[in-house]
């Protein structure tokens, strides 16, 4: 029942409108834009973001961004791209300010500055002790950046299509020529003619069973541009966080360490004084995950349980409800648990993908082992990897990465499409997507058994947990990704039962299915191939870094035959050379 | 335990009236709603529609009329409502279809409040300085996810849907009471006006309503005395 899609024209589209893609746009005033959006802008994961953006404004202490920059690359473990990490930390600075100037609520110290608190793997003097970097509103930071940069859009009166799901990338002649889109109200096809592109579509941590990532986070943009044939850069780096609320994942901020909670095992033990004597629960967030693991498999969680304490106590109520009021909230609401009076039960969960769609410094993206740009096609926020966080983000650094890197991206697509002409579009634009969506609505036809989305999602949420999180061996991984691709083939029995056109969610689902089996393929063949262990890729058979093989980046290709191929390509290193991570 | 959800469905287009399904589903006492909600569309019947992201109560997406009351779906648990819990979409909006409504009419009234800071002038090279008690004044404000759920419990709304509503007066109060903000005359005359805050009757359901807490009507309130004196 195809009817034909309604075609748009606009210089340049941005795919997204969380942190990245808003602050993309804002760069881009005066173009012709249309900012395309799953969500409605405000409802983007960029909202959920609790603990804070770090810059070295040094408002309580001394601090440079000499200093946050050795920080992320030794936080990264030496998987970072230095000429990025110099980039992100010189101009998080000025980012934090620019956000203060258009109205961003800030917390404030006695002296009216903006209040910074200290935050996981941010130290003073290149690892002698934590250090206040992490500037804050409450722990609501990300609401704050998301309706500060919403509010800006509306100021400038910027082109929304909310509630639009892209679904496919068009190019012609090795150019970026725009995007095909699913209006979700009313089932629409819609064709955006484009000089350029921008993904800022986030991260896809719904691939695991335990996740502090929203629904929508099914890795979308990735997938998009895999199958048009952009490689995937590093995608077997996957951050759990270690303080997910115990069953739910959701995320207690890394903010409620940094003002002083400790983490205790089930005989009270504050057990990260064994494993990292200086930084204590302030380690990088792989670390403790992997220390939280650790104590789990030797019977140290609580009764018997898989999760420990995190212990906010002795912090008092002031601090508790003035500093971290949400996570109070989300507390009290979900556990039925005052944190002023009792100790909460985290366990670690999913939180963010360091991989994503390779870019250069200036969100362009990049193609192969040579960095070759593909004209008009940009990448920023979770779903690009410049790599900035290598093989894994400190905290506070990705609100940093997205609004960074998406001013960039914008100021670069505005000259971008300053220069150029419309590329030609392909014929048939939104045939690809067409045929997709009939064939989940309509079913194979084959006569098989016919699958639902919901199950097939389940499954394999479940088997990336179980195979695919913060242990990891080469036989589990090997199962695991027979696993995926066998829920592929079941993919393509997939039917939607909803017949309707009208906010058809079912199908919405069952699309974001498809992204996520992409995502979660190359996330696992990755991390087979890699025969080391550094940041959040931690393999139990190979548990030494290994620089001397595998200090260089995952670029993972989708093949024609549908199988993955892998290629690598160096790291960028500048002022400082890998070294034993210790804290 | 075993939860009998009652929802109330109805496609624009299609249904004429809106009727109830029925669903039976296995939940424990601390599932949120949106468990439930996803139990039906995961394992029931994937026809039903709703907007979620979050799960935890900060995108905004879920409200919905919950035994009665506006909430979050992703931030009311089985054990507070029983066994028997009955959903419907928000009042005062159209239904577009199940608990989808249309929101459009709702963010246009966001906009017309101009949410965003308006201050002349250059910036200074750093941050503008604002004391601790400054930024008080407009803490709670600035929580506001924009879910609507104040504005769909406030029968004035119903009566008469120019009232800008709730969650517009929220927006506006977050920039009044701000310190760096020099619009003040403009935003209190903007809300002065016939469709502005003096259609709010202190009902209180909105503050009721709020499921990040905001007082609401004391904002509205707020705002009404620096009409009345003429500055904030
Ligand atoms: C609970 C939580 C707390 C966090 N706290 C912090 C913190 O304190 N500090 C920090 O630095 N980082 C934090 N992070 C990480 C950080 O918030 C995210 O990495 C970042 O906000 C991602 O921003 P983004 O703009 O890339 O994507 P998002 O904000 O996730 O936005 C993605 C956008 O893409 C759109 N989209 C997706 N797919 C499609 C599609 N197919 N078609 C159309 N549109 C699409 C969505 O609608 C949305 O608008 C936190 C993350 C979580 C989950
Ligand atoms: S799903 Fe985000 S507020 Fe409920």
């Amino acid at each position: 029942m195809a009817e034909s899609p309604i075609y748009h024209k606009h210089e340049a589209v941005i795919v997204g409108a969380g942190g990245a893609g808003l602050m993309a746009a804002g760069n881009l005033v005066g173009r012709d834009v249309a900012v395309l959006s799953k969500l409605y802008p405000i409802r983007s994961h960029t909202g959920a973001a609790q603990g804070g953006i770090g810059a070295a404004l040094g408002n309580h202490e001394e601090d440079h961004w000499e200093w946050h920059m050795f920080d992320t690359v030794k936080g990264g473990d030496y998987l970072v791209d230095q000429d990025a990490a110099e980039i992100l930390t010189r101009e998080a600075v000025e980012t934090v300010y620019e956000l203060e100037h258009w109205g961003l609520p800030f917390s404030r110290t006695p002296e009216g500055k903006i209040a910074q608190r200290r935050f996981g793997g941010h130290t003073r003097g290149e690892g002698k002790g934590p250090v206040r970097r992490s500037c804050y509103a409450a722990d609501r930071t990300g609401h704050m950046i998301l309706q500060t940069l919403y509010q800006q859009s509306i100021k400038h009166g910027m082109r929304f299509f909310d509630e639009y799901l892209v679904v496919d990338l068009l190019m012609e002649g090795g150019r970026t020529a725009g995007v095909v889109a699913l209006s979700i109200a009313d089932g629409q096809l819609h064709v955006f003619h484009a000089k350029a592109v921008l993904f800022a579509t986030g991260g896809y941590g719904r691939v695991y069973q335990t996740t502090s990532n929203a629904h929508a986070l099914t890795g979308d943009g990735m997938a998009v541009v895999l199958r048009a044939g952009v490689p995937l850069e590093d995608m077997e780096f996957f951050q759990f966080h270690p303080t997910g609320i115990y069953k739910m994942g959701i995320l207690i901020t890394e903010g409620a360490r940094g003002e002083g909670g400790k983490l205790l095992n089930g005989r009270g033990e504050r057990f990260m004084e064994k494993y990292a004597p200086t930084m204590l629960d302030l380690a990088p967030r792989d670390i403790i995950s992997r220390c939280i693991a650790q104590e789990l498999r030797e019977g140290r969680g609580v009764d018997g349980k898989r999760y420990v304490h995190l212990d906010l106590r002795h912090l008092g109520r002031d601090v508790i409800e003035s500093k971290l009021p949400d996570i109070t909230d989300f507390v009290r609401t979900y556990l039925g648990i005052d944190p002023i009076e009792e100790l909460i039960p985290v366990q670690p969960t999913a939180h963010y993908a360091m991989g994503g769609i390779p870019t250069d410094v200036l969100g362009r993206v990049v193609v192969d082992e040579k960095n070759t740009v593909l004209p008009g096609l940009y990448a920023a926020g979770e779903c690009a990897c410049v790599s900035v966080h290598g093989a894994n983000r400190l905290g506070t650094n990705s609100l940093v990465d997205i609004l960074v890197f998406g001013r960039r991206s914008g100021r670069d697509m505005a000259r971008y499409v300053a220069e150029s002409e419309f590329p030609a579009l392909p014929p048939q634009p939104a045939e690809q997507a067409e045929a997709r969506i009939a064939r989940l609505r309509e079913g194979s036809g084959g006569g098989g058994r016919e699958e639902s989305a919901a199950v097939v999602r389940e499954e394999l949420q479940q088997e990336l947990m179980e195979k695919a999180s913060v242990f990891r061996t080469a036989n589990n991984l090997v199962q695991a990704l027979d696993r995926v691709r066998e829920l592929q083939q079941r993919y393509q029995q997939v039917r939607v039962q909803d017949r309707s056109r009208v906010f058809n969610t079912d199908l919405v689902e069952a699309l974001e299915l498809g992204f996520l089996l992409d995502t979660a393929e190359v996330t696992v063949a990755g991390a087979l191939a890699r025969q080391e262990s550094r940041g959040a890729h931690f393999r139990e058979d190979f548990p030494q870094r290994d620089d001397q093989n595998w200090l260089k980046h995952t670029l993972a290709y989708r093949t024609a035959g549908g199988g993955v191929e892998l290629k690598y390509k160096p790291v960028t290193i500048t002022r400082f050379q890998p070294k034993e991570r210790k804290y | 335990m075993k939860i009998t959800l009652r929802v109330k469905r109805f496609e624009a287009g299609r249904d004429r009236e809106p009727y109830w399904a029925e669903y039976e589903v296995e939940a424990e006492p601390t599932d949120r709603v949106l468990d439930l909600l996803h139990a039906v569309k995961w394992h029931q019947d994937s026809t039903l529609a709703f907007r979620r992201s979050c799960g935890h109560g900060v995108c905004g997406s879920d409200a919905m009329l919950i035994n009665g009351r506006n909430r979050l779906a992703c931030k009311v648990l089985v054990k507070e409502l029983g066994a028997r819990i009955t959903i419907e979409p928000m009042r005062g909006f159209s239904v577009v279809r199940d608990l989808i409504v249309e929101m459009e009419g709702f963010f246009a009234k966001y906009r017309s409040v101009q949410p965003y800071l308006i201050a002349d002038g250059e910036p200074p090279a750093n941050e503008r300085l604002q004391s601790p008690e400054q930024r008080a004044k407009f803490d709670d404000t600035t929580k506001c996810i924009l879910c609507g759920a104040c504005t769909t419990s406030c029968p004035s709304f119903w009566s008469n849907p120019d009232y800008v509503g709730p969650a517009a007066i929220v927006n506006a109060h977050r920039f009044l009471f701000d310190s760096r903000d020099q619009a003040a005359e403009e935003r209190l005359a903007l809300l002065g006006d016939r469709d502005g805050v003096w259609r709010c009757r202190t009902i209180y359901n909105c503050t009721e309503a709020c499921p990040r807490g905001i007082e609401v009507t004391r904002a509205i309130g707020e705002v009404k005395k620096a009409i009345l004196l003429g500055r904030r």
